[in-house]
């Protein structure tokens, strides 16, 4: 029978567990449902306890690493503490989130207990065994994997389950003791932009995405890049939207052209970007594959302000494609939103 | 500066992004139609690694007699190892250790750790205690994010960082790294110093322009070490395909050629405010 523990941290309170860490408690309930076998949770936090109140109603045995050491994210620190709830669990197959935290660690974990891992899993199947679902060649083509050796790490993509919901409560919970040898590495902190110059938001249910039309020359001649970045910054302010880009427009950036000074790599999408996960999608002035393709896999509802008719990549990708200037649109469109919310 | 980094880098080879991927199986597995004939670039989350490889030696040059150096690690099918170091030879300088092996994303990654990690491993004139280990934090092929770390722990490297945009070396020999993490926020961690590894994602620089002098003086050493390339086999790990396809999901598209800025932005207003 299959032991199968579902790795948690908390998130950035430290006391409550991270969304994509409830998103991993629903498919480890599923997914032990379906193969009848034994549920253990695993939590990795500087309050263990009040993070597990989350998981009272799972009724699966939970474990715990807590401590100053385990507040923030660390490779040696981490490892060390997952190492030790795997162990603790006797984990055949092991569920994590897809958090910059488990990733970091998890491969590095699987080795040490002699496992093998598998990541981006998107979908669990199987009747008797376990199939994965994932990605390949930059969500172009789409594999379902199995392993017969254990144990098997899996690590969720975000946005494929339903956060666990269950009514918080105090919990008993199996402290797990971690000895850790002197840290070589200290995290200092975070960098952000300021909060109102925030451009990526994962929870927003719309991504705009800003191609390099927006800084080329216009029908007057001359590049408009301060209008055009007044007009995104706009859309974005109205619609709570996130910002994704083209590696073209970021690019120019670096070589030395005119650029919207807001955007970094951080916003990019497409082979060296994300794929991030949202209901709906407008992208601009855009005409390459890779946002259409790579970038808006997981976008549901897609749209694009293309002038170019015949644009390849949008056609059988977008849902709808207006072929207009979007320096006219997103004026009118952002007047249209703002009078809306007057 | 005195500090003198040993900076091995970890790349592999894909195909080109604008290329049509059409998945087939065959006896040994599910592979990719006309595999070895796509035009193939070095991966580019990798060459990013590269760049800020080289970038960093060149910053901390070390010293005449102890200098920096870069190695660059690649398996591949040698052919094609050869066509994609044409190009990338011209960019920055480094010593090319090739493994002559299997291309693409389908092959297991904890089989490819195994041998970049044997490789690095007996590089002739690597000071360990001085490694830094770079690499793509994914790859654009299988796209799992784990080769590096596994190589990494398999050379007992403790100290890792992944989704990398920045690292600045101190004089102390100890480094400040920003590591990408969720809401477009960089951590920042300071580490004592080398070994560690560090997963690029795509970093500050832009790719350097091809420089023909430096490409001559790589090419010195690429083909003798092309030509002596170890060919390897790679073990699946009880890792089985139960299918591999192309997504089916292809979208009628609404071409709109006729509506009016004003028409579009109020069709679009109702479109974002639907549920």
């Amino acid at each position: 029978m299959e032991n199968i523990l579902v790795l948690t941290h908390a998130d950035e309170s430290g006391s409550a567990l991270s969304k994509s860490s409830l998103e991993a408690i629903t498919a480890g309930k599923e997914l032990a449902a379906r193969l009848s076998a034994t549920l253990i949770i695993g939590v990795v936090a500087k309050d263990a306890a009040a993070a597990a109140q989350a998981l009272a109603s799972t009724g699966a045995r939970v474990l715990a690493v807590s401590g100053e050491a385990f507040a923030l994210a660390r490779y040696a620190s981490d490892a060390a503490a997952t190492e030790a709830l795997c162990r603790a669990a006797n984990a055949t197959i092991v569920l994590a989130p897809g958090t910059s935290r488990f990733t970091r660690v998890a491969a590095g974990v699987a080795h040490r207990l002699g496992g093998f891992i598998d990541t981006h899993i998107t979908a669990l199947g199987g009747k008797e065994t376990v199939e994965a679902t994932r990605w390949f060649y930059r969500q172009r083509v789409e594999a379902v994997i199995s392993r017969d050796v254990r144990p098997w790490f899996l690590l969720l993509d975000a946005g494929t389950h339903a956060a666990f919901a269950g009514e918080s409560q105090p919990i008993q919970i199996e402290q797990v003791t971690v000895s850790l040898t002197a840290m070589r590495t200290t995290v200092s902190g975070f960098r952000a932009p300021a909060q109102d110059a925030q451009t990526i938001r994962p929870d927003a249910k719309m991504l705009f995405v800003a191609g390099a039309g927006w800084t080329k020359k216009q029908p007057d001649g001359q590049v408009h890049v301060t209008e055009a970045g007044e007009l995104i910054l706009g859309f974005l302010r109205a619609t709570g939207a996130s910002l994704g880009s083209s590696k073209s427009l970021v690019d120019q950036g670096g070589e030395g052209n005119s650029v919207l000074p807001f955007l970094t790599h951080l916003n990019q999408i497409g082979q060296t970007g994300s794929t991030p996960r949202h209901q709906k999608g407008l992208s601009t002035c855009c005409h390459g594959e890779e946002p259409h393709v790579v970038g808006w896999r997981f976008i549901g509802d897609r749209r694009a302000i293309s002038l170019d008719p015949n644009c390849g990549w949008t056609r059988g990708k977008a849902d709808v494609v207006y072929v207009a200037d979007a320096f006219p649109v997103i004026a009118k469109l952002n007047a249209l939103l703002e009078a809306k919310k007057a | 500066m005195a500090n003198a980094l040993h900076i091995v880098v970890c790349a592999g080879i894909v195909p080109d992004p604008l290329q049509t991927l059409e998945p087939v199986t065959g006896p040994a597995g599910p592979g990719l139609k006309n595999e070895m004939v796509l035009p193939a670039v070095l991966d580019p989350w990798a060459a990013c690694a590269l760049y800020e490889a080289a970038a960093l030696a060149a910053k901390n040059p070390g010293s005449s007699q102890n200098p920096s150096r870069v190695w660059l690690v690649s398996l591949g099918p040698k052919a094609k190892l050869q066509q994609v170091m044409m190009t990338v030879a011209q960019k920055v300088p480094f010593e090319l250790v090739p493994i002559d092996g299997p291309i693409g994303g389908f092959p297991d990654a904890h089989s490819t750790a195994a041998i970049l990690s044997e490789t690095i491993a007996a590089l002739p004139g690597l000071d360990r205690a001085k490694l830094l280990l770079f690499g793509g934090w994914e790859s654009a092929t299988r796209g799992a994010g784990v080769t590096l770390q596994l190589v990494g722990e398999r050379l007992s490297i403790t100290d890792q960082f992944q989704g990398v945009d920045q690292i600045e070396v101190r004089d102390d020999g100890s480094f400040e790294v920003l590591e990408r993490v969720e809401g477009g926020k960089h951590q920042v961690s300071v580490c004592s110093g080398a070994p560690a590894v560090l997963g690029w994602a795509t970093g500050n620089l832009a790719e350097p322009r091809n420089n023909p002098q430096v490409g001559m003086n790589n090419m010195r050493t690429i083909m003798p070490a092309l030509a002596k390339a170890n060919a390897v086999k790679l073990e699946a790990n009880g890792l089985s395909y139960v299918s591999v396809s192309l997504p089916k999901q292809q979208r009628e598209t609404r071409v709109v050629k006729d509506m009016t800025p004003d028409q579009i932005a109020a069709e679009l207003v109702e479109w974002i405010g639907a549920e």
